[in-house]
C-alpha cells in the first residue's frame, strides 16, 4: 500500500479517540514506576513522553531524554505477549450439582472484553506476534482463546529511532523497521506504521498504511498526505537506529553452531552464573511453553483448569513419571538457547528469536545470548576465533 | 479428654467427594490437627486468619486438636496433621515421633518446622557457653545443640515454606488433602511468580538487592510486588544457585557481613543457605588474612 501521510504530534490523541470511538482497548506503551510496560493507553498523556530508557545486561533505567518524543525508548519490560497470551488464564470452570445426582458439569472459557489495539508496538514484537501466529494459531490444533483475542487487532506498530545497547534486531532481520507483511502469512505486518520525526520545530510522525482499516482511521482522523520523500526520512531513521546497534547475531551460522555444541564445555560455564530464575523466558516475547494447573475449593464442588506461563528453565517442567528430565542447569540453559536459536527454526520454520534483548536486559545475572551464541561459535570452530587482544 | 469440639453453628457438615456419610458427624470427617513446637505461633495464626475460609474448613475436617484455638483435645489418630516449629529439646523429639505415629498425612508449616527457624542461628553458636550467660541455673535446661527441621526426624508428606506461611498455599493444601489429589505447591523461583504478576525487576531497574532468583515461590512475590527485594523467607528454591547470587550481591554493593546476615535468616539452617553464608564468610576471612598479610609484607 504506497500511501504515506503525516500526523503532527498533536494528532496522537485523535488517533487514540478514533480507536477507542470503534471500540478497541488501546494497549500500549506507559511510564508504571521504574519502567516503561505495557498497559491501557486512554489519551496521548497515558504515554511516556520525554522518556528513554538505558539498557544493557542485567541493567534498566528510564531517562528523561530532553525531548518531547513520544517513542523515544526501547522494548519495554514486557511485550505484547500477555495482550494475547496471558500469563495465567481459565480454560474450563466445573461444577458438582448436589441437586442433579452429583452431577459435574464442564464450561469452557470463553475470552470476552474489548478488540484490541496495539499502539507503539516495536519490530521486534511485532514480529514475535507473528511467530506467535505461526506457533499458537497457524498449526493443526488452534490455540481458540489465542485466536479470539488476536482476530480482529488494530495494529499501529512504531519504528524505533533510539534503541537501546541490549538490542540487536537488525542482525536477526527483525528490525528496527518492520517488514510490511508477515514472510509466512503474506498479510500486512501492521495496520498503520509510525515513524516519530522530531525537528527544530516541528514533531510529527510519518505514517504508512498497511491496511484498508488503516486507511480509513487515517483519513477520518484527517491524516496530511505525505510525499515520498516522507518514507525516505522515516527509513533514514530505522537506517540510523540499526547503524548504531552494538549487539548481534551471526544468523548464518547460528542453527548450526548450536546443533555443533551438544557436548560444548560451555554449557558448565554458563550454569555457573545462571540463577535458574527462569526470568529470560517469561520476558521473551516468543517464549509460548505453559503448564497446566487444577484448582478446586475445599469442598471439591468447583474447580476450574488454569493455563499458566512456564519456563525451561524450572526443574519441573521437566518433571515426567519420578523425576526431572533435566535436572541440571546446564541441560535447561542448553535447551533454552538451542531452541530459540535453531530447533525452533527446524520446529517451526524460523528463528526463536527476535533481537528484542529482554533476555539479557531482565537476567538478574546478567547473562548475554549474543555473547553465548558469540562463545559458542568460536568453540564450535563455526566462527572465527576472537581477535587477539 | 475426648469431648468433640463441634464447630459453632455447623449442624448438617457437608458431603465429601470421597464418600463421607450426607449426615457425617463430627466423628466421620476427617481429624485436623495442628502441633506446635520452637516457633513464634505465626504460622498457625495464619490458619487462624483464612477468615473467609475458616467456617468451610470446620465444616469440612474436624478440628481435633488446635491448643492455638480451642482448648477441646479429642485424641487421634489424626488424619490430616499440621507441624509448626522447629526440634530443639530432646523432649520434641520424643513427642515428633509420636505424632507421626498418630498422624495420616503430615505436613509441616512454616520456616521453622521446614529449616529450623530463626532460631537455627543457634547452630553456629556454643550453646554451652550461651546456656550459662542466660540462665541462673542451665543445669535445669535441657535443649540439643541445633535447631532442625521437622523432617529431619521423622517423614513428611508436605512442605510450606515461609515466614509465615501463605495464607493460600494453607488453603490449598487443605483442600487437596480433603479432594484426595496431591497440592500444588511450587518449588522454582520466586521471580516466575513476581513476572507472572507483571511486576518490574527490582534489581534489574532500581539496584536493590533481590533475593527471588535463589529463593522459593509461594508468597506471590510479595515483597517485590511493593518494589523491595526479596528477604528469602521462603528458603532456597530447588535448583537455587546461590554462588551466582552472592556475585551479584557483591556487585550491588553488599558488605560480605550482609550478604551473610541475608542468608541467615529465617532459613538459616536451610543447607543451600547454610552454605552460601558460610562460603561468604570463609571469602571474608581469607580476603583479611591476605590483607593482613599483604600489609606485614608491605611494612
Ligand atoms: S531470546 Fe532474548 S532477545 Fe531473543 S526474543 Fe527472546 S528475549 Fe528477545
Ligand atoms: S525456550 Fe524454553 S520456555 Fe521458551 S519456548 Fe522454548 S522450551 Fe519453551
Ligand atoms: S530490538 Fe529493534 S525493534 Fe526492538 S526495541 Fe530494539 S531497536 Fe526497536
Ligand atoms: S539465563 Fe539469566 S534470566 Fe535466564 S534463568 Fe539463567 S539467570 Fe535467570
Ligand atoms: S524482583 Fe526479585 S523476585 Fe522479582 S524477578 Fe527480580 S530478582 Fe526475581
Amino acid at each position: 500500500m504506497d500511501d504515506i501521510r503525516i500526523l503532527q504530534a498533536s494528532g496522537l490523541d485523535a488517533l487514540i479517540e478514533e480507536l477507542r470511538s470503534r471500540g478497541f482497548r488501546v494497549v500500549g506503551p506507559t511510564l508504571r514506576g521504574d519502567a516503561i510496560v505495557t498497559g491501557e493507553i486512554r489519551a496521548a498523556s497515558d504515554l511516556p513522553r520525554g522518556k528513554g530508557d538505558s539498557q544493557d545486561a542485567k541493567t534498566y533505567r528510564v531517562r528523561s531524554r530532553g525531548d518531547d518524543a513520544y517513542f523515544g525508548f526501547a522494548a519495554p519490560a514486557q511485550s505484547s505477549k500477555p495482550v494475547f497470551f496471558p500469563a495465567e488464564e481459565v480454560v474450563w470452570r466445573g461444577h458438582r450439582d448436589h441437586d442433579d445426582d452429583g452431577h459435574f458439569t464442564v464450561e469452557r472459557d470463553t475470552p470476552d472484553g474489548a478488540p484490541i489495539a496495539l499502539l507503539g508496538v516495536r519490530s521486534c514484537d511485532l514480529r514475535a506476534v507473528q511467530i506467535h501466529d505461526r506457533v499458537l494459531a497457524g498449526r493443526s490444533h488452534v490455540d481458540a482463546h489465542y485466536v479470539g483475542r488476536r482476530d480482529g487487532a488494530f495494529v499501529v506498530a512504531v519504528a524505533c529511532s533510539d534503541p537501546a545497547a541490549s538490542c540487536f534486531c537488525a542482525s536477526m532481520g527483525t528490525g528496527p523497521r518492520p517488514a510490511t507483511t508477515d514472510p509466512e502469512t503474506g498479510a500486512s505486518s501492521y495496520d498503520l506504521l509510525l515513524t516519530e520525526i522530531l525537528g527544530e520545530d516541528d514533531h510529527h510522525f510519518v505514517m504508512e498504511i498497511g491496511t484498508d482499516a488503516g486507511r480509513e482511521v487515517a483519513d477520518e482522523i484527517g491524516a496530511s498526505m505525505g510525499h515520498p520523500a516522507d518514507r525516505d526520512d522515516a527509513v533514514a531513521v530505522t537506517d540510523a537506529a540499526a547503524a548504531r546497534q552494538t549487539r548481534a547475531i551471526d544468523t548464518t551460522i547460528v542453527h548450526d553452531v548450536l546443533r555443533a555444541s551438544a557436548e560444548s564445555p560451555r554449557w558448565e560455564d554458563v550454569a555457573s552464573r545462571c540463577l535458574a530464575c527462569t526470568n529470560c523466558t517469561l520476558v521473551c516475547p516468543t517464549c509460548f511453553c505453559t503448564t497446566v494447573q487444577d484448582v478446586s475449593d475445599l469442598t471439591g464442588d468447583s474447580a476450574e483448569r488454569h493455563r499458566v506461563w512456564d519456563s525451561c528453565f524450572s526443574e519441573s517442567f521437566s518433571y515426567i513419571h519420578g523425576g526431572p528430565t533435566r535436572e541440571s542447569t546446564k541441560a535447561r540453559y542448553r535447551q533454552w538457547i538451542t531452541h530459540k536459536l535453531s530447533s525452533w527454526e527446524d520446529q517451526f520454520g524460523m528463528l526463536g528469536c527476535v533481537g528484542c534483548g529482554r533476555c539479557i536486559t531482565w537476567c538478574p545475572a546478567g547473562i548475554d545470548i549474543t555473547e553465548e551464541a558469540a562463545a559458542l561459535g568460536r568453540m564450535s570452530g563455526l566462527a572465527a576465533p576472537a581477535p587477539a587482544t | 479428654m475426648s469431648i468433640a469440639t463441634e464447630p459453632h453453628g455447623v449442624t448438617e457438615p457437608h458431603a465429601h467427594s470421597h464418600g463421607h456419610d450426607d449426615a457425617a458427624s463430627a466423628s466421620s470427617r476427617p481429624k485436623l490437627a495442628v502441633w506446635k513446637f520452637a516457633s513464634c505461633d505465626g504460622c498457625q495464626l495464619s490458619l487462624l486468619n483464612c477468615e473467609d475460609e475458616l467456617l468451610s474448613i470446620a465444616e469440612a475436617v474436624h478440628i481435633a486438636y488446635f491448643p492455638e484455638a480451642t482448648r477441646a483435645v479429642v485424641e487421634g489418630p489424626y488424619e490430616l496433621s499440621l507441624v509448626e516449629g522447629s526440634i530443639t529439646t530432646p523432649d520434641d523429639v520424643r513427642r515428633i515421633h509420636e505424632i507421626r505415629a498418630q498422624s495420616g498425612v503430615l505436613a509441616t508449616i512454616g520456616a521453622c518446622a521446614t529449616a529450623g527457624g530463626i532460631q537455627a542461628l543457634r547452630n553456629w553458636a556454643d550453646v554451652d557457653q550461651y546456656r550459662s550467660v542466660v540462665y541462673a541455673h542451665p543445669e535445669y535446661l535441657k535443649t540439643l545443640d541445633t535447631s532442625t527441621p521437622i523432617a529431619s526426624h521423622v517423614d513428611v508428606d508436605y512442605e510450606l515454606r515461609g515466614c509465615p506461611v501463605d495464607k493460600k498455599q494453607l488453603i490449598e493444601v487443605l483442600a487437596a488433602f480433603l479432594n484426595g489429589r496431591k497440592p500444588r505447591i511450587p518449588t522454582y523461583s520466586v521471580c516466575v511468580e513476581c513476572k507472572l504478576k507483571g511486576n518490574v525487576c527490582v534489581p534489574v531497574a532500581t539496584g536493590q538487592p533481590c533475593l527471588g532468583p535463589v529463593t522459593q515461590a509461594g508468597c506471590g512475590a510479595l515483597c517485590p510486588s511493593y518494589g523491595r527485594g526479596c528477604y528469602g523467607c521462603f528458603g532456597p528454591q530447588d535448583s537455587a544457585n546461590t554462588e551466582s547470587l552472592t556475585r551479584q550481591l557483591v556487585e550491588l554493593g553488599m558488605p560480605s557481613d550482609d550478604i551473610v546476615r541475608v542468608y541467615r535468616t529465617f532459613n538459616a539452617g536451610a543447607p543451600a543457605f547454610a552454605a552460601a553464608s558460610d562460603a561468604v564468610e570463609a571469602d571474608a576471612v581469607e580476603a583479611a588474612a591476605s590483607r593482613a598479610a599483604e600489609q606485614g609484607g608491605a611494612s
